[in-house]
């Protein structure tokens, strides 16, 4: 049985069927998967994420999944939970959510304008944020730019919805960041899932519009890394994880933070380097003709010396 | 509480039948004998509108239990899989509901529950549909209009079987394809727990103007009744009866 699409207008307020708690939309915010995402306030005047779907059950596996993961290990990860209850309109009952809301801006128009370096610090505040939950025994899943947000230069989670208990099967995912799509691999929750889905955010701030798999995955991808000049800083790193060289998100970490140590001391401007060559020969110059002139006076001096014996 | 073994039929057509009984009867059967049917309506790419005759698809899956989705070939892989995952959900809340009412009374399902109670019994539901075994039959259309659409449709079959086999349950995967002149369908991959190579599966086309979507769903439910007895009542362990 299907229910029919909902319509909800901004200034419309959304009750709860068991806790009578209201909500008044402020306005939308997105669509997702299985449900669309509204800005509201309660009647305290405080705002936070609404979402509203039509599948009860699997609105009420992420509301587990978001009590579960507001807080990993004294980390925040994903948006805090807030409420959950039925909405019920006319005949039919809407399942919804209230949870944390993030202002932020997405990884896309927060790279823009932005150097290449941001690339490396996103992927390795992620990095971090996936080394807790996997340490906790789950996965992301479903990991995409669409899943994140930039609040104020810290990356944060806001759907949580796809987190899968490590050993089980991906249930939902996005063909772009999956790994089987690319002949990279199985679908089951591992961390190297997550992984994989990292590199394939750090080729999508070097290709927004991304691109198709083409008829060798495995080639297109070591092409498009290759082929940009965003990427060249991190273009080993990403081969050697697609080799399957870094077993947790820990690793991975460390080897993607000696690539951004790297070029924080060798700048990576080319005229920066020559000038600095030449400033080290004009140094090697002076003390060479400082040696000279000591020597010079050096002898002067036994000359004299001898002389006036 | 144990959901035994899924049963589905997944048909891939992308057009109307239009020869011998009708589908949507067949498939009202099948969802009796505890057979599922899903349909996926294949669109070509480049087709702006929906063409005649689809609103059968809906209407098979309806009867048949199952999820019915219409799609682009872009878009096929992804489509599969969650159909699939769809249905088999579907089945187990189902089998969940029964119980409930069972337990608590007329009217009652899972998304009568409140909150609380409903985010554990949704855990339950998840944990089956990991766990369960699953045998699906694909029943594939290769009738003329589907020849060019092929080649995505065994893509998307290995996709499908890669996103199963990531599950802690067993698989078990055959397909047909039909018309076919003798037989109505014809079986071109044995049961087996994987779909990997399938380079020559679809290599002898029929064609001709027929689509007789019912026999050949009557003939795939027959394939699946007719199998020996392997684990066919719910609970029971297919691998006891053999004497492993």
């Amino acid at each position: 049985m299907k229910k029919p699409a909902f319509k909800i207008y901004p200034g419309m307020s959304i009750r709860g069927k068991w806790s009578g708690r209201r909500y008044t939309v402020i306005r939308e915010l997105g669509k997702g998967a299985c449900g669309t995402v509204f800005l509201c306030k309660n009647n305290q005047g405080d705002t936070y994420a609404l979402k509203v779907g039509t599948d009860s059950s699997r609105m009420m596996l992420e509301v587990n999944m978001l009590k579960k993961f507001s807080k990993v290990q004294g980390v925040k990860l994903g948006p805090s939970f807030v409420d959950v209850d039925d909405w019920v309109t006319g005949t039919t009952t809407y399942p919804f959510y209230v949870m944390e809301y993030i202002q932020g801006e997405s990884l896309h128009s927060f790279i823009k304008g932005r150097s290449k370096d941001w690339i490396g610090v996103c992927a390795l505040q992620l990095l971090s944020q996936l080394d807790h939950l996997h340490k906790a025994g789950y996965v992301f899943g479903d990991l995409k730019t669409d899943n994140l947000l930039i609040h104020q230069t810290q990356l944060r989670w806001i759907d949580v919805g796809g987190v899968t208990a490590i050993g089980r099967a991906i249930k939902e995912y996005t063909e772009f960041y999956d790994r089987g799509y690319w002949n990279m691999g199985s679908r089951k929750a591992e961390p190297s899932y997550d992984l994989f889905a990292v590199t394939m955010i750090m080729m999508e701030m070097a290709y927004p519009h991304r691109f198709e798999k083409g008829s060798d995955p495995r080639k297109t991808l070591e092409h498009k890394a290759g082929a940009s000049v965003w990427l060249k800083p991190y273009r080993s790193f990403l081969l050697q994880c697609w080799q399957g060289k870094y077993k947790d998100a820990a690793e991975m970490k460390a080897a993607l933070s000696r690539v951004v140590m790297k070029r924080k001391n060798q700048k990576p401007v080319p005229t920066v380097p020559r000038a600095r060559k030449r400033a080290q020969t004009n140094d090697t110059e002076a003390s060479e003709m400082l040696t000279l002139s000591v020597l010079v006076t050096a002898f002067l001096g036994i000359s004299i010396y001898s002389f006036w014996m | 509480m144990k959901p035994g073994r899924l049963k589905q039929i997944l048909l891939l057509t992308d057009g109307c039948s239009n020869h011998g009984e009708d589908p949507i009867a067949v498939a009202a059967l099948a969802q009796n004998q505890g057979v599922t049917v899903n349909v996926i309506g294949v669109l070509d790419d480049q087709q702006k509108s929906q063409p005649q005759g689809l609103e059968e698809v809906e209407s098979i899956a309806e009867a048949g239990g199952g999820v019915s989705q219409i799609v682009y070939q872009k878009s096929l892989s992804q489509t599969v899989q969650m159909v699939t995952r769809q249905a088999m959900t579907q089945t187990i809340q189902g089998v969940v509901n029964k119980e409930l009412q069972e337990i608590l009374g007329k009217d009652q399902s899972i998304e009568e529950l409140p909150p609380e109670k409903r985010g554990e019994v949704v855990e339950v539901v998840d944990d089956l549909g990991e766990t369960c075994d699953l045998e699906v039959l694909v029943l594939v259309d290769t009738s003329a209009s589907m020849h060019h659409k092929l080649p995505t449709v065994k893509d998307a079959l290995y996709d499908l079987s890669l996103s199963l086999n990531a599950r802690s349950g067993k698989n078990h995967f055959s397909v047909f394809t039909f018309p076919d002149v003798n037989d109505t369908i014809k079986k071109v991959i044995e049961w087996t727990p994987e779909l990997g190579d399938m380079n020559r599966v679809f290599s002898k086309l029929s064609s001709g103007g027929y689509t007789p979507t019912g026999p050949a769903l009557k003939e795939a439910l027959y394939a699946f009744t007719e199998r020996p007895m392997r684990g066919m009542q719910d609970g029971v362990d297919p691998y006891e009866e053999t004497g492993f």
